[in-house]
């Protein structure tokens, strides 16, 4: 039994690095990037991104995407830990790279990000799909905003959008605002409604509308409205993370320096929004925020400190866990009133809400349902933009041992009575009866 | 019969002294009984040397599980043991719910070796278990029917229950289920019941009491002795037989073996709640108000007795009827009028068929067909009969016991096959008595009539009712028919003239006693025949015997074997299975199976399953059904809200298996549809036929369990033939998208998936449904359109 609950335990410990298998699980963030190009003009043109990159610490390879070498992978290990498509018309990756070989590598929980553009090829469509967007299929339709257009000095076709329909998330975005509106010039992409792994993070307006821009419209475009996303991010269950947009200029460094003047308003932004948002974005994506880890799963009675094999009915335990929120160096204490332990057999007998003491140690205590069987100890956290944890420690609840039952109950009291006081005439009837003659 | 030596030994003492002669017999029917022992053990071990010494089938294994555990942690923890493997998520109170007397048994015999430094394992204990009760067991028979005809029945009864192939069905080695010390029990404890009976001792009555105390904790068919016990006293009270001893051998067995049965945590306050008890009860009362009305009228005049009669009666009537009346109507209230399932369908055979599909899908406890009862008892089907009649001459209370137990099991055995068991031993007894009443005539006619014998010895024959001279009588008459029929024809003619001219004057010598069994006397060749025929006939049985025990019932099934045309083959999958499945998985991980499998699969893969064979919780067992015939999404949601890990299926398609799950795969529809009603049986079935052909229904050819049977089979021979359904199968191409195969055995009898993880991540819309798609959200937008500020 005792060895049983150390592998179960040892089980559970590596839970987590299961569910992040492509980092350490002690430290997430990743270090090493591919970014295949259609051609090395874009590592200068883009270069402001790239370099914030580096300066971050990531160890960038450029490579062009129909390179015969590339590999991501070499017996069996993975070289890089993030891959960065820039290569939106690549009909074929040169090496060993294919459609699957990208998606074991996010499968095996390394992160992505895709930028597509207007021309993108079937397979850059391919993969977008199979990360949960869909990108308009008409290949020459290009997002068109009549009303939110970035003021420039041509009149154009208003398919530079400046757009500021941003999602609310302070944890994926940084806590501090964007205030300049995001350019964008691309392709539009859609959810899947049903999908809860991805996430719109910047969307177009509702006077939005995906188009060929040279040609007149003839029938009413499929993707309209803030329907339309402009950029997406998935986290899939194992905690890998996708960046995907329909634009690669958005990352240029033209962008990144232009002013913008979103039509219809006066003011006129001295920088776009680009460069704050695609780096903050970046860290979110290259697991340098929102990545939460559970260590030091502990129960045990109240009163005591060993945990037992089992519990018994009715038993009074404790139950604590440690979360840790890693900042991109270090592991920090979460801090969250939300987290919440179930006792679980099939449904939750116990719910409770743990309290924490400001150093990441999550605790409760709380009495065993009075029903026997195996329950599991489970936190579910799943919070937006964080890693999703799902701990579950399983226990057995026992019934009380035979002796373990209350010996006189006092209601009882009249049913002894009649039982001694039974025997007792019972022995004074024979005694009479045998002897009285 | 059993020892030729003995018995030519035996032949010239016939002459010698009567104690003398008693005390030779008593030493050889210890030595036949000691080798009816050896016999009963013995025609036991063929499953062992035909394959190997393991536990066999599905209960066993549950039981070996619990012996290993109580070897392991003792008694109290045995009692205490909640068991955390099995009915996962639910565990199960092992020690409230098993009857543990044969657990305890076993671990006993394991401790005493031990303790005596004879390593034994607790397998090798287990497997022997069987073959030394079903030794008890015939020296029970022994006891018990010498208490009832004598020890010559009582020889012939037990050698003949010594190889009753039904009683062997159940206890051959590694047959380590509860029947086979159960038997053991329940004739042990009619042995006191008669014994005390016939005694009147207060001492066999405790003794009865502990007999009925070790039969409670064995089986759960103790309910037949708490209920043939009471029908044979209110049978005796009825028929005017009440004496003091039949008050002794009720009275105490009902108070203490109430009280010893509630002991056993598995019974509980069963043994005064439930209504299988009630008959005891109220014949105790009956046989008490007798017994005072035997008392009242020992005391009052026959005058004052009438009186009072007339007086009680009027009174306990109208007290009776508002008792029952309100007995009636609590009763009444339960549904199920306080009887278990089980115990009604054998009340009333349609029961569970109807209401219980669980009960009704066990194969053993179906309606035996004709042929097994010639399989099962034989030739005793032809004796038993004949047993009855001679039960009845005399008629004492032991004999009608006989009549009535034979008469009782006979009802049950019809209603379940594994009650079969039940009647075997009736079957032996009478039998028994029948065929050594026969040898007794018989031999008593040849002697009479043979020229060589004595007068007076025939006449001390004739006497003694002692066991012994009937035990050398059943010797003897093995031997002489032969003599006599080799020299017959030579005598012949004598022989009738001397009795001729000896029958006047014996008539004048010999006590009177003598003369009538002269009258009963059969004549020379009739008798020399009929003896002839009867070892004949007992030969018969012999052989069945021996080929039962050889071939019918010594497979362990676990292991199979098949002969064909290229010889012996061998079909281990399902330990290879099992085996997989203890070295491959996690310790902790879930395994789902029809419940069938689910002893094997804790005991030898050590792994956690959802549902086993103590089928307790029927909504349990129907989520897995439920399962099994779902489409595989459906399916899948199921295991994984049961956290179940790897699902095992057991197909015979490849091999011809017939007992594999598609076969047993309407009782899942059948169980699973009565908790959860989507799940209707007709959607499997075509026009009232189940086939798995193409002209199944889409429903059959969807679930779960048919593509987990059916994976891949197309690859063995391109047709997908199944040779246990003797068709091909109707879809045989397709791919499973939420299970995976992890392990097929060598004879693809077992399979095994995984449940698939759910998907990393979520598509966009796939490629095909792309057009669709887009053309129906176009249809969809024309209706926004309206909104849309540009047109």
């Amino acid at each position: 039994m005792g060895k049983l609950w150390v592998i179960s335990i040892a089980s559970i410990s590596i839970l987590l690095p299961f569910l992040c298998n492509a980092f350490s699980p002690e430290s997430p963030t990743d270090r090493r990037l591919l970014v295949l190009l259609d051609d090395f003009a874009i590592k200068s043109s883009h270069s402001i991104y790239f370099n914030s990159l580096k300066s971050r610490g990531f160890d960038l390879e450029f490579k062009l995407a129909d390179d015969p070498k590339i590999a991501l992978q070499r017996y069996g290990q993975y070289l890089y830990d993030a891959l960065i498509l820039f290569c939106p018309s690549v009909e074929r990756f040169g090496g060993s790279i294919d459609y699957a070989a990208i998606i074991d590598f996010v499968d095996s929980g390394h992160d992505l990000i895709i930028a597509a553009d207007s021309n993108a090829s079937d397979l850059i469509r391919e993969v977008g799909n199979e990360s949960g967007v869909e990108f308009d299929e008409d290949p020459s339709a290009m997002v068109i905003d009549h009303i939110s257009y970035a003021v420039s000095e041509t009149e154009g076709d208003h398919t530079l959008i400046a757009s500021d329909d941003l999602i609310k998330s302070d944890v994926i975005l940084g806590s501090k605002r964007i205030a300049a509106p995001i350019l964008f010039r691309g392709i539009g992409h859609s959810l899947n409604p049903a999908n809860n792994l991805v996430l719109k993070v910047l969307s177009a307006s509702p006077s939005a509308y995906s188009a060929n821009p040279k040609s007149k419209l003839s029938t009413p475009p499929t993707l309209i409205g803030s329907a339309i996303s402009l950029v997406s991010i998935v986290q899939a269950r194992n905690n890998a993370r996708i960046l995907i947009t329909g634009t690669l200029s958005m990352f240029s460094n033209r962008f990144f320096r232009s002013g913008v003047q979103k039509a219809g308003s006066h003011t006129k932004h001295e920088k776009s929004g680009n460069e704050q948002f695609l780096t903050e974005i970046s860290k979110w994506v290259f697991h340098e925020r929102c990545h939460l880890k559970a260590v030091n799963v502990k129960h045990h009675k109240v009163g005591e400190t060993d945990e037992p094999a089992l519990y018994r009915i009715n038993d009074e335990l404790e139950y604590s866990v440690e979360i840790f929120e890693w900042s991109g160096t270090s592991w920090e204490p979460y801090v969250a009133n939300d987290v919440q332990v179930q006792f679980y057999m099939m449904s939750p007998y116990v719910l409770k809400t743990m309290s924490h003491d400001k150093k990441g140690l999550y605790s409760t205590s709380f009495k065993v349902p009075d029903v026997y069987g195996v329950f599991q100890f489970k936190v579910e956290y799943q919070k937006l933009g964080y890693t999703s944890l799902s701990l579950s420690k399983q226990i057995p609840v026992r019934p009380y041992r035979h002796n373990e039952y209350e010996r006189f109950i006092p209601a009882a009291y009249p049913y002894y009575g009649a039982a001694f006081s039974m025997m007792a005439g019972f022995f004074i009837f024979s005694f009479v009866h045998l002897y009285s003659k | 019969m059993a020892a030729p030596e003995t018995s030519t030994a035996a032949v010239p003492t016939l002459h010698t002294n009567n104690t003398v002669r008693n005390a030779f017999g008593g030493v050889l029917s210890f030595f036949i009984l000691l080798l009816i022992g050896v016999l009963a053990f013995s025609i036991r071990l063929f499953s062992v040397i035909k394959y190997e010494s393991v536990i066999h089938e599905f209960d066993p294994y549950f039981n070996y599980r619990v012996t290993q555990f109580l070897t392991k942690k003792g008694i109290y923890d045995f009692w205490n043991w909640f068991d955390d493997r099995t009915w996962y998520p639910l565990g199960r109170v092992i020690g409230g719910t098993v009857y543990p007397g044969l657990t305890l048994t076993a671990g006993t015999i394991w401790w005493l070796l031990n303790s005596l430094n004879i390593p034994l394992s607790v397998e090798t204990v287990c497997v022997f278990t069987a073959p030394i009760f079903s030794a008890f067991a015939s020296w029970a028979t022994y006891l018990l029917t010498k208490e009832v005809k004598g020890a010559g029945a009582g020889l012939t009864a037990a050698v003949l229950l010594a190889m009753v192939p039904s009683y062997i069905s159940r206890s051959v080695a590694g047959s380590y289920d509860n029947e086979a010390v159960a038997i053991f029990a329940l004739i042990f404890t009619f042995y006191l019941y008669i014994k005390t009976l016939n005694t009147g001792s207060l001492f066999y009555a405790t003794l009865n009491s502990i007999a009925y105390f070790y039969m409670v904790c064995s089986w759960g068919g103790y309910t037949f002795i708490i209920n043939l016990i009471p029908m044979h006293v209110l049978l005796c009270i009825v028929t005017g037989r009440y004496s003091s001893r039949l008050y002794i051998a009720y009275a105490p067995l009902v108070v203490l073996g109430t009280l010893l049965a509630a002991l056993v945590p598995v019974v509980g306050f069963n043994a005064v709640m439930t209504s299988e008890h009630f008959a005891s009860f109220l014949v105790f009362i009956i046989i008490h108000v007798v017994a005072f009305v035997y008392y009242i009228k020992g005391i009052l005049s026959p005058k004052m007795f009438k009186v009072a009669v007339t007086l009680v009666v009027s009174v306990g009537l109208a007290v009776c009827c508002a008792v029952i009346a309100v007995l009636i109507a609590l009763v009444a209230s339960s549904p199920t009028k306080g009887w278990s399932g089980r115990s009604l369908s054998l009340l009333d055979p349609t029961y569970a068929s109807k209401y219980i599909p669980i009960i009704a899908s066990v194969s053993e406890h179906q309606p035996p067909t004709w042929p097994s009862y010639f399989m099962d008892i034989n030739v005793l089907a032809f004796l038993v009969p004949a047993g009855i009649i001679a039960c009845f001459l005399p008629l004492t209370d032991a004999s009608s016991f006989v009549v009535l137990y034979i008469a009782t099991s006979v009802y049950f055995s019809g209603v379940m096959v594994r009650l079969m068991l039940v009647l075997a031993p009736a079957a032996c007894i009478t039998s028994g008595i029948a065929l050594s009443e026969a040898f007794d005539a018989l031999t008593g006619s040849i002697k009479f009539q043979l020229p060589g014998v004595s007068t007076d010895a025939e006449v001390d024959a004739g006497e003694t009712s002692s066991d012994t001279t009937e035990a050398q009588n059943d010797e003897v008459k093995a031997e002489k028919p032969e003599e006599t029929s080799k020299d017959r024809r030579s005598k012949k003619s004598k022989k009738k003239e001397r009795e001729h001219v000896e029958r006047p004057s014996a008539k004048a010598k010999v006590k009177t006693k003598a003369e009538k069994k002269r009258l009963l006397a059969l004549p020379l060749e009739a008798s020399a025949v009929s003896l002839l025929l009867l070892i004949v006939l007992g030969a018969f049985y012999v052989v069945h015997c021996v080929w039962a025990a050889a071939e019918a019932y010594s497979a362990p099934s676990i292991v199979l074997t098949s002969r064909s045309r290229d010889g012996l083959h061998v079909f281990d999958d399902f330990r290879e299975a099992y085996s997989w499945l203890r070295h491959n998985t996690d310790v902790d991980d879930k395994v789902a199976s029809w419940w069938d499998y689910g002893y094997q699969t804790t005991a030898m893969a050590n792994r956690t399953v959802i549902v086993d064979n103590n089928t307790w919780n029927n909504t349990h067992i129907a989520t897995v059904g439920t399962a099994m015939s779902s489409p595989e999404k459906a399916a899948w949601e199921i295991f994984h809200s049961l956290d179940v890990k790897y699902v095992l299926v057991v197909f015979g398609g490849l091999v011809g298996y017939p007992s594999d799950d598609i076969n047993k795969f309407l009782w899942m529809v059948r169980i699973g549809g009565g908790v959860f009603p989507h799940i209707k049986e007709p959607d499997y079935l075509r026009d009232g036929q189940y086939r798995i052909d193409s002209q199944a229904t889409p429903t059959m050819l969807n679930c779960l369990m048919y593509k987990l049977s059916y994976y891949r089979f197309v690859e063995t021979d391109g047709k997908a033939y199944d040779k246990v359904r003797r068709t091909e199968i109707g879809k045989k191409y397709f791919k499973l998208t939420h299970f995976e195969e992890v392990f097929t055995t060598h004879h693809w009898m077992v399979r095994i998936y995984k449940l698939k993880a759910p998907k990393n991540r979520i598509r966009g819309k796939t490629k095909k449904s792309k057009s669709k798609t887009s053309s129906s959200s176009s249809s969809k937008t024309s209706g926004t359109k309206k909104k849309n500020p540009w047109h």
